[in-house]
């Protein structure tokens, strides 16, 4: 193991013979900012192709990468879904115990995960999420002219979320910086990962001390967690980083769904009209912009063994990277992928992964979604853009930095 | 490739041959089965794919997978010992004829 030469802490392989090699970075900050022709690129290249750039291989067509995203037994997820091998260095912050692991201990932390997070408990929170909807686009509404990623898409979830995890600290820079910092940990070292890094030094103090159980309180998903420690399904120590988990991954990611919803809505105008005349299309239209703009756009897995894709032998430590985003459009998938449609019913969409590692939040960000569109579809009769609308770089992320937008009443 | 029916609360019955190892799930929504929603895709994270396996056909279908017990009590129809989530069911040869009541509703 000594010996071995290292690229992005993990180990440099030789590609497969006759396996596609695509001189491309990924992760470039035009590639991020605008990334359907790399996306297209990788499709049209071949089922695997191997990126020389960071010694990596990468799926984009729609079959394999939900083949490969969702084998977890050949392809493992304990050590990174990054291009860090945690096997050969030290990851940048302890790992996650829920998605940086695998089976069996995955299973014990998925459980009481999803549990707390199960539809049953989310019903409870409809409410609750209807009425803050309710009273932030009314307060919008009234104002007319909005920066959407920071007045919206930021602020609702800052609004219900910590309410939901019954957090008593609340910073809505700190919550939504975590989150970013977290996923542009999983690329490269570029100068976005060397920001968060820097930017993660400052706020994870923060984020730790909030996930302790004295600054939770008792009626929230956090005491949920800390309770079935209580009863011996996980360790007391496993409790804070689980609630760190929701942190990591229930602040940012809803922040981007929602905005990218509304910049959907902003370019699609028929199909806001076809919303509000039909509310009730409003659960497949999350699925649709999920499909149509992947909010998480990139993860990966490490091959846990030798093995195959698509026919090729894979080695034992090669990182793959799952371009989400790619397999999304995957026309041979969806037919006509760039049109957006909010009844198409995306069954199958990789917007929150596949298997065993499926977004274990994925009820509360649908929740969160209806509630914010659903009370924009009655006041609102048209969103439209109020300037330029540009992609913020992120290694993992897909979201806006800017959404300027005016919105018409009904 | 094993066959799998489907009878939907309101008695329609739709017969599916699923590829192998796909799951019953699957197969209900590559085949257009009305009374399966899955909005989650299989990830075992909703109970949106409940169905409930026939008596003659229990034994088969072996028991439920760790943690399918929490997410059915998500269910929107009664669960009874026979519930199942369609998406822990993977077809294989052995169970080529499977008969899948659908709940009323699904959300």
């Amino acid at each position: 193991m000594r010996d071995m030469e290292l690229i992005e802490g993990h180990r440099a392989i030789t590609p497969p013979e006759g396996m596609p090699v695509w001189d491309v970075d990924p992760f470039d900050t035009a590639v991020l900012s605008d990334p359907d022709a790399y996306y297209a690129g990788l499709r049209h290249r071949g089922p695997v192709v191997y990126i020389p750039r960071w010694s990596v291989l990468a799926l984009g067509q729609y079959e394999t990468t939900k083949a490969v995203f969702s084998d977890h037994e050949n392809f493992v997820s304990s050590r990174g879904v990054g291009l860090n091998d945690f096997r050969v260095g030290d990851p940048w912050r302890p790992p996650s115990i829920i998605l940086e692991v695998d089976p069996p201990d995955h299973t014990r932390t998925r459980r009481v995960m999803s549990r707390a997070l199960s539809p049953k408990v989310v019903k409870t929170m409809a409410g609750m999420f209807a009425e803050a909807a309710e009273q932030l686009v009314d307060e919008l509404v009234a104002r007319g002219r909005i920066e959407a990623v920071e007045d919206l898409a930021e602020r609702f979830p800052i609004t219900v979320f910590p309410r939901v995890v019954g957090m008593r600290d609340v910073d809505q820079r700190i919550l939504v910086d975590y989150g970013a910092c977290v996923f542009n940990s999983m690329g490269p070292d570029n100068a976005l990962r060397r920001a968060a890094t820097a930017r993660a030094k400052e706020i994870a103090p923060w984020i730790m001390a909030a996930c302790a159980r004295e600054r939770l309180t008792e009626d929230g998903i956090g005491a949920m967690i800390y309770a079935d420690a209580d009863a011996g399904e996980i360790g007391q120590d496993e409790a804070p980083l689980l609630v760190r988990s929701l942190l990591s991954a229930g602040v940012d990611t809803t922040v981007t769904g929602i905005g990218n919803a509304l910049y959907c809505f902003a370019a699609n105008p028929g199909e806001w009209d076809r919303l509000r005349a039909e509310p009730k299309l409003v659960r497949p239209a999350i699925e649709e912009v999920l499909r149509y703009t992947s909010p998480v756009h990139t993860f990966g897995r490490t091959a846990g063994r030798d093995c195959e894709i698509a026919g090729y032998p894979v080695e034992e430590g090669t990182k793959i990277l799952c371009v989400l985003g790619a397999a999304n459009l995957d026309p041979d998938k969806w037919g006509d992928p760039d049109t957006f449609r909010i009844d198409r019913r995306p069954m199958g969409h990789m917007g929150f992964g596949a298997g065993i590692h499926g977004c274990v939040g994925q009820n509360i960000a649908r929740g969160e979604m209806e509630a914010v569109l659903t009370a924009l579809a009655r006041k609102v009769a048209r969103i439209e853009f109020d300037g330029d609308a540009p992609w913020r770089p992120n290694n993992a992320i897909h979201a806006l930095d800017k959404l300027p937008l005016k919105l018409i009443p009904a | 490739m094993p066959k799998v029916t489907y009878i939907e609360h309101d008695g329609t019955e739709t017969t599916l041959e699923a590829a192998s190892g796909d799951s019953v799930m699957e197969t209900a929504i590559a085949g257009g089965v009305d009374g399966i929603v899955a909005e989650c895709g299989g990830s075992m994270m909703c109970a949106t794919c409940h169905c409930y396996v026939d008596d003659a056909w229990i034994e088969r279908t072996g028991t439920r997978s760790e943690g399918e017990d929490d997410m059915l009590e998500s269910a929107v129809c009664e669960v009874k010992p026979t519930s199942r989530l369609s998406c822990q069911i993977a077809m294989t040869p052995e169970l080529d004829g499977l008969v899948v009541h659908l709940p009323e509703e699904q959300v």
